[in-house]
């Protein structure tokens, strides 16, 4: 058997075991299945990414059952197996795996466990689906249920309003998405007469500048079908207009925010259009839109982190600014500078997220940064790691000596834009720059906030729950003595203490990733003679790799330019003159306020979809059904009855019997006719 | 061939067990009629295992003339039987739903083992009459269900049923008795095969799209069914939205499609429009109700708008995807009302606000919950998903607006099912008796677990499903042909880079 079937279906076996097992199964059994299925994918999958790294593995699909088949119309289950595959199935197994882990010591106390590790295996699962999908229908297979994953793990703690709103929230927007996406299998079905990806692949150049009538307007074909297909990307990667769900999916346990909301699912949609390159680079109009699609949505989320004071939410909307920056690597027509940032990105987000997870933790599940504050020394593993992460995120390195993981992929992405010299190009290339200083900026931010300065945590109503309860449960005397001495620090006699062994070591792991993956890989994701790592999984043209490497001096340092005004700016902000942002913020506080608010995209689509589809539905019911509909039709029928005689009291209570008796009336006339005839 | 007249025992064993129930006691008539519905269900798993994929179109026939050219006549093809196999799926299930029911136990049973004989014979007949028989008396047993055993507002449910169905069914006869003089048989296939002349074609189509829409329902002739679902008990629910709302769709692929493919084609622009309306109008509907049962519903009306639209998308995506959907809106459909009977009869109440945070205390009823909300959304991996992705992929062949429009479903679904979950299942425990409430027992577990194993396995391996209808819906396709309407996309050829550089351009304002 292949390995690439137990990769797949290990997590599913695992997910139904727990899921079904439950409570009667118990917390350790259930941890151990999953998180063991997950180690072992995970083991399986690093050989299959280093035959292919070496050059010495083919592609090839694994059939698994058949699906549907409906006249031409035909998909069966398959896993398909090349480079594209490889290097998402080290990302997805290595980062779920680690979470698995981490989740030991982060859920330790939730009393659902099995539930947890069931979803999260369950989201293994369907990710891998996707990423090994040898059909569009299989990817959609594997989108739908990554989705209903984090539907699920969104809502894990479902007693809390806010949780299960976030998680309808999350499903409902990336339905919204998924129309498009859906929308796109069906045009796709009808131009190419099949929804093979590899078919449709060859065939799709051929189609450049063909025609489709769509929504009554005669449109360009191949347009057409990769904006729609695009559309789905923009749901599920959370690109702007179709973002607001990110944010609040936060409200998931935070090693979810790491395993989905980071490094594996919003990344799909990047994915997706790697994948389909060849399809898009038939059309220049779509990759027009990618690249602006994406830098916007760089530009756009970045302008928010800098604002933000949950921690967990500034990392959310780094992720959605990064995934501008794939996008934007997509549209030049490099894509493989966006899988290579996609990889690296998994590694550094989700040990952001994984280390903003153990500072919560410390913390006693405070998440809101104004109440940190010179962690560093409590927490000083975390602190190290949160500083690897922070280094790869903001690409820290220098050109042709060493970098961290961003710096490769990031700058990579940054002259992939420059170098492909369009407007759309130019213009990512530019908010990806100014994106690059905010990044910097608000990266460094959290750090200090968090890390540096005095404690700030005795206005936290968290921490304060935390020390109550402790001297509930301790010796009053002390307690009281406490009370009279120990607060002036703001530390409000709380010690934060460093996570257990078990989250740590993940952090340790992707804290390696995050420093070395740049340097280690970016050889064969991006240099000149990529194709041979690639082969042909994606479309990528060597003259703009070429070019790439030609870009001018300034481009090059351009981002480590920005990157250093960035941390110089947060020192500035943070450690040297704390009390700067407070008058910057009154000094600009119209600005302040539209981005602090998220520049009130809620605001809008509750103002433009959510009140009208609840007023229309009103609406419909009571005056169309009700006031319409059945006034004039059933009940004014009776009405007439009653009014033109008196059977209607017949009609009423005897209906029945004048039912079969019309019927039978009927029947009788039916056959007499046939007798006559 | 299969020389045993199968159908006819079929029909037979339910009916004879009805009037068993008639004059036992009540325990009697609950162990009878749930060994009647499982023989027959065995007769079904029987009768699919000897019929013959790519055999005869119309197998295990059967025909004894009774008098005058009216005849006994069966048999079934493909489409039929995967119908006939949802009615025996389901029956069981619904005499399991019934524990609840203590007033009149014998002539309750009687009248759903009475509906289960003229629902098996509907899909059956092949005789004209002897299929308007069914199809109308099938309502009888239905309208007693609601209206001896329905709530508070029984009559005027049944009342509604009663009117909207007369009105469609007076003129449907009419039409049937002008085509069998015309084409001198009241012979099924026969008449399926016969060219009516295209102006008598529209005539007729409409005739009996008025008997069509009204069982599908369609809007604006829906209002009928929301309240009888509300009122009827939990088993003629299940039975209500997984198979007699399956009638219309049967009809139209039995009768309108092949019998007036011109008419069809050009009345299909007033089934886009009403369908479009359904999947948009009823939805947002749903969105707002405070009913369990009204919301299952109003999404029953969105989902058959869809069958609607990808039975006039002229090909074989959508009428294969509109079978799905029937079979897989039959089980899903039908296994929220048993979700919502299993809360209401703990709790009486259909009020959404009176449950919410049930995940605590019955966590293995909100998986199963959580399972059919899932499939009737639509997520891939279910029934519901293959019926909607075929039929919406038929219909975009034909109309990219048709398909837009119903495509929205798939958010509008989502929002109102997860709403409807979320308020149910998630949240905290706010009502004290809803808390209380116990986890599945073991007989609601063996009324939903089938259900559940079925509608994953109609998700993952749908060729099980679609196998015996292939030939039959190829047919039919091969009939429909000569009325095809052309699609809107009307793609041109490519004209790839090596052109020039201008190119694109200048085809796209050659188009125009």
């Amino acid at each position: 058997m292949d390995p690439i079937l137990f990769i797949v279906f290990l997590p599913l076996l695992a997910a139904a075991i727990a899921g079904l097992g439950n409570r009667a199964l118990g917390n350790v059994a259930a941890k151990t299945v999953t998180t063991g299925a997950l180690l072992a994918a995970c083991a399986l999958s690093w050989p299959i990414f280093i035959s292919f790294l070496g050059g010495h593995a083919e592609a090839h699909v694994v059939p698994v059952l058949h699906w549907v088949q409906s006249g031409s119309l035909t998909f069966d289950w398959a896993l398909r197996v090349d480079t594209m595959t490889a290097v998402m199935l080290v990302v997805v197994t290595s980062v779920s795996a680690l979470v698995h882990l981490y989740s030991w010591g982060y859920m330790s106390e939730d009393p659902d466990q099995p539930r947890f590790f069931a979803y999260l295996s369950l989201f293994t699962f369907a990710m891998l689906m996707l990423v090994t999908a040898d059909n569009l229908v299989q990817m959609f297979f594997g989108w739908e249920g990554v989705g209903l994953a984090s539907y699920l793990l969104i809502g894990f703690w479902f007693r809390k309003p806010s949780a299960s709103a976030a998680a309808i929230k999350a499903f409902v927007v990336n339905r919204v998405g998924d129309l498009g996406f859906m929308l796109g299998i069906f045009g796709t079905f009808l131009v190419f007469n099949t929804v093979s990806i590899p078919e449709i692949l060859v065939r799709a150049p051929a189609m450049a500048g063909s025609t489709i009538g769509f929504l009554g307007y005669r449109l360009d074909t191949m347009t057409v079908l990769c904006c729609l297909l695009f559309v789905g990307a923009m749901g599920k990667s959370a690109q702007l207009g179709l973002h607001t769900w990110l944010p609040d999916a936060m409200e998931g346990p935070t090693p979810v925010s790491a395993l989905i909301h980071a490094a594996t699912m919003v990344t799909a949609g990047v994915f997706m259009v790697c994948r389909l390159s060849p399809m898009f680079q038939a059309s220049e109009t779509a990759m027009h839109v990618v690249t602006y699609v994406g830098a916007a949505t760089c530009f756009f989320a970045a302008t928010i982190g800098t604002t933000q004071w949950d921690i967990k939410r500034v990392i959310a909307y780094s992720t959605c600014s990064q995934l501008g920056y794939m996008f934007v690597a997509a549209g030049v027509g490099a894509p493989g500078a966006a899988m290579f940032h996609l990889f690296t990105h998994a590694f550094f987000k989700a040990l952001l997220f994984l280390g903003a997870g153990s500072v919560i933790h410390a913390m006693h599940h405070e998440q809101d940064m104004r109440y940190y504050g010179g962690l560093r020394k409590q927490i000083p593993l975390t602190y190290w790691a949160m500083m690897a992460g922070t280094l790869a995120i903001t690409g820290v390195g220098i050109v042709d000596v060493f970098g961290f993981a961003g710096f490769y992929s990031k700058d990579s992405i940054l002259e992939a834009a420059y170098a492909s010299a369009s407007d759309s190009g130019r213009f990512g290339f530019f908010a990806g720059i100014t994106a690059a200083l905010l990044t910097s900026f608000y990266s460094w931010r959290l750090v200090f906030l968090t890390f540096f300065g005095k404690p700030r945590w005795s206005q936290s109503e968290h921490i304060q729950h935390a020390v109550h309860d402790d001297h509930g449960h301790g010796d009053h005397a002390q307690a009281h003595d406490d009370h009279g001495h120990a607060h002036d620090d703001g530390t409000a006699g709380y010690h934060p203490h460093e996570s257990p062994l078990n989250m740590l070591l993940p952090l340790g792991v992707l804290s390696l990733g995050a420093v070395f993956a740049g340097y280690v890989f970016s050889h064969s994701f991006i240099s000149e003679g990529t194709g041979e790592f690639w082969k042909g999984s994606i479309a990528f043209s060597e003259e703009l790799i070429h070019h790439m490497h030609g870009v001018p001096e300034w481009v090059k340092w351009a981002p480590f330019g920005v990157m250093l005004t960035g941390f110089l700016t947060a020192i500035y902000a943070y450690i040297v003159n704390p009390s700067f942002p407070a008058k910057l913020v009154a000094q600009i506080g119209v600005i302040h306020r539209f981005v602090y608010n998220k520049w009130y995209f809620d605001e809008l689509y509750d103002f433009l979809f959510v009140r009208p589809a609840f007023w229309l539905g009103d609406k419909f019911w009571k005056l169309g059904d009700i006031g319409l509909i059945d006034r004039f039709g059933p009940n004014g029928a009776a009405w007439a009855v009653v009014r033109g005689s008196r059977v209607a009291q017949k009609l009423q209570s005897g209906y029945l019997y004048s039912y079969a008796l019309v019927m039978l009336l009927g029947l009788t006339a039916a056959i007499t006719w046939v007798m006559v005839h | 061939m299969f020389g045993f007249p199968i159908l006819s025992l079929m029909l037979l064993v339910p009916l004879v067990a009805a009037l068993a129930c008639l004059v036992v006691e009540a325990k009697t008539a609950r162990t009878i009629a749930l060994a009647a519905t499982v023989a027959d269900f065995l007769l079904g798993i029987v009768l699919w295992n000897r019929f013959e994929i790519g055999g005869p179109q119309w197998q295990f026939q059967e025909n004894a003339a009774l008098f005058s050219g009216f005849s006994w006549k069966l048999g079934i093809d493909g489409i039929a039987l995967m119908l006939i196999e949802l009615s025996v799926f389901l029956m069981p299930i619904c005499i399991l739903a019934s524990a609840s029911i203590e007033k009149r136990v014998g002539e309750y049973m009687a009248a759903f083992l009475l509906m289960e004989t003229l629902m098996i014979g509907v899909f059956a007949a092949q005789d004209l009459f002897l299929f308007y028989i069914f199809f109308e008396a099938g309502l009888i047993p239905m309208y007693l269900i609601i209206g001896i055993w329905g709530g508070a507002d029984r009559i005027y449910a049944s009342y509604k049923f009663f009117l909207y169905t007369l009105l469609g069914s007076v003129l449907m006869l009419i039409a049937m008795l002008w085509m069998a003089n015309e084409a001198g048989t009241t012979d099924v296939p026969t008449l399926m095969q016969y060219s009516f002349p295209v102006a008598a074609q529209k005539w007729l189509w409409l005739a009996f799209f008025a008997s069509f829409a009204v069982k599908m329902p369609m809007w604006p002739v829906h209002t009928w069914l929301p309240d009888a679902h509300v009122q009827a008990p939990t088993a003629g629910s299940v039975i209500l939205a997984g198979v007699l709302l399956k009638m219309g769709g049967y009809g139209f692929i039995r009768f309108s499609l092949p019998m007036f493919p011109e008419a069809s084609a050009s009345y299909a622009p007033l089934i886009f429009v009403l369908s479009m309306i359904a999947v948009v109008y009823t939805s947002l509907v749903a969105l707002v109700q405070h009913d369990m049962k009204k919301l299952i519903a109003y999404s029953s009306v969105a989902h058959m708008a869809i069958v609607t639209v990808g039975l006039f998308a002229f090909n074989v995506q959508g009428l294969e995807g509109t079978m799905i959907v029937m079979l897989s809106h039959g089980l899903v459909a039908g296994a929220l009302f048993l979700c919502v009977g299993v809360i209401y009869d703990r709790l009486h109440t259909r009020e959404i606000n009176r449950y919410g945070g049930l995940a605590i205390n019955m966590p293995k009823y909100a998986l199963f919950f959580l399972l059919f909300t899932m499939a009737s959304i639509g997520l891939p991996g279910t029934s519901g998903f293959v019926g909607e992705f075929l039929s919406l992929a038929g219909i975009y062949q034909i109309s990219s607006w048709v398909a837009l429009v119903s495509t929205t479903g798939i958010i509008l679904g989502a929002a109102y099912m997860l709403y409807l979950y979320r308020r149910v299942v998630y949240g905290e425990q706010k009502n004290a008796d809803a808390a209380a409430m116990p986890d599945l027992s073991a007989r609601e577990l063996l009324m939903v677990v089938p259900i559940a194993a079925v509608v994953l396995w109609m998700g993952v391996y749908p060729e099980s499903f679609l196998a015996p209808m292939r030939s039959d819906i190829a047919a039919l396709d091969a009939r429909l042909a000569q009325a095809k309407p052309a699609g809107d996309a009307k793609v041109t050829a490519g004209k790839p880079k090596a052109t020039g550089e201008h190119s694109e351009h200048a085809v796209q304002e050659g188009a125009h």
